[in-house]
């Protein structure tokens, strides 16, 4: 029914997909699988006429199609349920439905018809729970979903594209939505289903394709496959990298924080322990926690439950401020909102912190900033540059000089070299390992298995906001995806 | 070599239009002007005296320019100039042998506990400071209407006014020395960590928050610096132009104008308090060009909402995409 063939797309000359085929059947739940920033996002959006191909064909029901718009994917039956809702909370169910195509009486919106079709499309797909007058903002999550769907059932869709669909859901509601997903199959839908949770794929899906950096990796019948095989078609690449060596155990050192029950409304039972010397991994997918965990360690998002402490005294912080007297430091995943000051300079970014925070051991001289920037390597045309007109890998070095210029214990990197260019990545690499080996305990959250695996010494993992195993430091890719996929249900039997 | 030397300084200077502040050379040019149409404007006592119908308003803008480049407005300046000219009158009006100090000490806290109040709200309750010292504006502003009934009484003693119509040895205004120092003072607390952190602050706030500045703490010491300004400011307008109910009326939009005027970017985080003072000074001697120009003073107001609207609008233009249709005619036929 639909088919999509030779599809390639570059970002800013950074090749996403690479000659990518696809092709669904009717009535088939088609699974889409892969790491992030495999390209799963970016076939969707092109499908969906956001992002439009360098090269490739879509073709629905023999006729081919080149979307240059959103409407025309719709108006050739594409519908998306994306994983953020693009529903009016301040509208009704009915109102929301037909958004852009209300029915029309004598110039005037029909609603009598309007909510009419609406209930019965409702009742299509069994849905009893909601009518057609209430307001959005007033159901949950999952009947907001439900909505959505019905919303694109209003506009005849033939190709239904779920990208997470039960990332907000909770069992029993994904439970529903399962049967759902079946019986619009069941009544002859093309479903694409983009999920990170292996269970669930392999409960619905008749095929799987796999998709790792940017290419298909290979489709699969599900009946025929299993995920350890699914895995290995994600995570298959070689460690070609180099990485600084791992610490030797006599390295290994004191506990500097320790977790004990820690949790709040995102993570659950974090037993953890940090030691001087050691560089902790940590691995999940996206929504598994791990930025929530590092957040809480920090204080920006405090753990509410549990016992916590830092160099040997019980601290749990509230806010970074505790935090970073106590020692911790936290280079955050997105560092342009939440680690600069982008329109000061260099040297203010540096200071940042120690302005804020007075150290022990007093503020940095001027000297110890430059020293400090020298030793991240940092490559600017001077300290007055401003922050803005540093390259990704640059910004980063100041985080960091920013970070060791308050004298951390505890360094926490949250995807320390996303968007950092394969030089400063390598920099940052041995910069992390030479900063363990002076004695600091560090934590690293990494989205790229290669990285984590060569920077660790030992990697947990985390799933559904629960830490679901521990791994030694030369861990295989697919050990860690087996754990990170493991989903809820794999979640569920580890903390029962 | 001369020429060498010239086209290198000429560059300079260039580049640092281009990326500073514009401010400087529109004061050189106003100042310029001024020259030119009053050949008598720099005689000594008559500069002096400009300086010191600008010294208000230059201490009003250090005020603001703090508020703003952390990411905030007063819009409560003028009803605090006005509402501390009144108290004082009245506060002479019960005790005629106050003391000039204690009571020019009195309007400094009261001032900042104007800004304090403004402060909390902003930042415990969240709602936008511009509404918040808007409603403060206006309750100032009937407060004062309501207690004098529109006619304050009482008169200020000399000793009080002096500061704002006195002079040191007999030729430097008071007012003049005033404004060095609050001047001084801002440029030296811009310096300062808390400067420097309330700049990142406006810059941004998730990113100054996580590095363990106290943002809220940082936007209310702001706020509460603006009303102790505004205070002062009060002092020196009281001093040369009397009691009155309106005595602080416009200033706020004018403080706001001066620091937009000197490149400071509304939503915080760019900008340098000289700037905005320069601002200050330079908007205070466009008025003073018009009013010998013959221009009548009604059109002020006018004038200002041009100057607010071009600074603003200037700033965020996209130069460099204007360049590159100049350069390149084509490039506007393609979208």
């Amino acid at each position: 029914m639909l088919t999509m063939q030779g599809v390639s797309k570059s970002f800013l000359g950074v090749r996403v997909l690479h000659d990518v085929e696809l092709d669904l059947e009717r009535g088939e739940v088609h699974a889409l699988v892969g790491e992030n920033g495999a390209g799963k996002s970016t076939l969707m959006k092109i499908l969906a006429g956001e992002h439009i191909p360098d090269t490739g064909t879509i073709t629905i029901d023999g006729t081919a199609h080149t979307f240059t718009h959103p409407a025309q994917a719709q108006t050739a039956g594409i519908g998306i349920i994306h994983q953020e809702f693009a529903l009016l909370p301040h509208r009704t169910v009915a109102e929301n439905v037909f958004l852009g195509r209300e029915p029309v009486r004598r110039g005037l919106v029909d609603r009598k018809a309007m909510e009419r079709r609406t209930g019965e499309l409702l009742a299509e797909i069994d849905e009893t729970g909601i009518t057609p007058r209430t307001l959005v903002r007033e159901l949950s999550v999952a009947r907001q979903q439900t909505v959505e769907i019905a919303k694109a059932l209003a506009s005849d869709v033939r190709v239904l594209v779920m990208d997470e669909p039960t990332a907000p859901l909770a069992d029993h509601e994904s439970e529903l939505l399962a049967a759902l997903v079946r019986r619009l199959a069941a009544r002859g839908l093309g479903i694409l289903y983009i999920s990170h949770r292996l269970p669930e794929v392999f409960d619905l899906s008749r095929r799987i394709t796999v998709l790792k950096d940017g290419r298909r990796v290979t489709t699969l019948r599900t009946a025929e496959t299993t995920a350890d095989e699914v895995v290995r078609g994600m995570v298959g690449r070689e460690l070609t990298a180099y990485y600084p060596p791992r610490a030797r155990p006599e390295e290994i050192g004191a506990e500097r924080l320790t977790v004990t029950g820690g949790g709040n409304a995102r993570i659950h039972d974090m037993n953890l322990t940090l030691r001087a010397g050691e560089v902790v991994g940590v691995a999940g997918l996206q929504g598994s926690g791990r930025t929530s965990l590092a957040r809480a360690l920090f204080g920006a998002a405090p753990f509410t439950t549990g016992r916590m402490t830092v160099g040997g005294t019980p601290l749990r912080p509230r806010r970074p401020r505790q935090a970073i007297r106590a020692g911790i430091a936290l280079v955050t995943e997105d560092r342009k909102t939440e680690g600069l000051a982008l329109h000061q300079s260099v040297r203010d970014n540096a200071l940042l912190v120690t302005r804020a925070v007075s150290p022990r051991g007093g503020p940095p001289t001027g000297r110890e900033i430059t020293a400090l920037l020298e030793r991240v390597r940092l490559q600017a045309r001077g300290e007055d540059q401003q922050a803005l007109y540093l390259s990704g890998g640059n910004q980063q070095k100041v985080v960091i000089a920013k970070w060791l210029a308050a004298r951390p214990q505890v360094l926490l990197f949250d995807e320390p070299t996303r968007g950092v260019d394969v030089g400063a990545k390598a920099a940052i690499h041995t910069l992390v390992r030479e900063l363990a080996r002076e004695g600091l305990a560090v934590l690293i959250i990494s989205s790229e298995l290669p990285e984590l695996i060569g920077m660790s010494d030992r990697i947990l993992v985390m799933s559904e906001g629960r830490l679901v195993g521990e791994l030694p430091a030369d861990a295989e890719e697919e050990s860690i995806m087996r754990l990170a996929t493991s989903g809820r249900r794999g979640g569920r039997e580890e903390a029962a | 070599m001369t020429t060498a030397t010239v086209t290198h300084h000429g560059k300079r200077v260039v580049r640092a239009l281009g990326t500073g502040a514009p401010v400087y050379v529109l004061l050189a040019v106003l100042l310029a002007a001024l020259a030119f149409t009053d050949p008598g404007f720099y005689e000594p006592d008559r500069f002096l005296s400009f300086v010191k119908r600008a010294a208000p308003l230059v201490i009003l803008a250090a005020g603001q320019y703090l508020v703003i480049v952390c990411g905030e407005f007063d819009l409560s300046v003028g009803a605090i100039v006005t509402a501390g000219v009144v108290v004082a009158a009245e506060l002479y009006g019960s005790f005629p042998g106050a003391p000039w100090l204690l009571v020019t000490a009195l309007l400094l806290v009261a001032g900042g506990v104007a800004g304090l109040v403004s402060g909390l709200i902003t930042t415990a309750l969240r709602v936008p400071s511009f509404i918040t010292t808007l409603g403060m504006m206006l309750i100032l502003e009937g407060a004062v209407f309501f207690w004098t009934g529109g006619s304050p009484q009482g008169a200020l003693p000399t000793a009080f006014r002096q500061l704002g119509r006195g002079a040191a040895f007999g030729w430097l205004p008071w007012a003049v020395i005033v404004c060095l120092v609050v001047g001084a003072a801002a440029v030296l607390l811009m310096r300062s960590d808390f400067g420097r952190t309330l700049v990142a602050t406006g810059d941004s706030e998730r990113a100054a928050a996580l590095a363990g500045v106290r943002v809220a703490r940082a936007r209310i010491i702001a706020f509460v610096l603006s009303g102790a300004a505004a205070a002062i400011a009060a002092v020196l307008v009281g001093g040369f132009s009397g009691v009155s109910a309106q005595a602080g009326r416009g200033y706020e939009f004018e403080a706001i104008t001066a620091v937009v005027l000197g490149g400071v970017v509304l939503g915080g985080g760019r900008g340098s308090v000289v700037a905005a003072m320069a601002g200050a000074f330079s908007l205070q001697a466009l008025f003073t060009l018009l009013n010998l120009q013959g221009v009548s003073g009604a059109l002020e107001s006018t004038v200002q909402g041009c100057i607010v609207i071009a600074a603003v609008g200037l700033g965020a233009a996209d130069w460099s995409r204007l360049r590159r249709r100049r350069t390149n005619p084509s490039g506007g036929q393609a979208s």
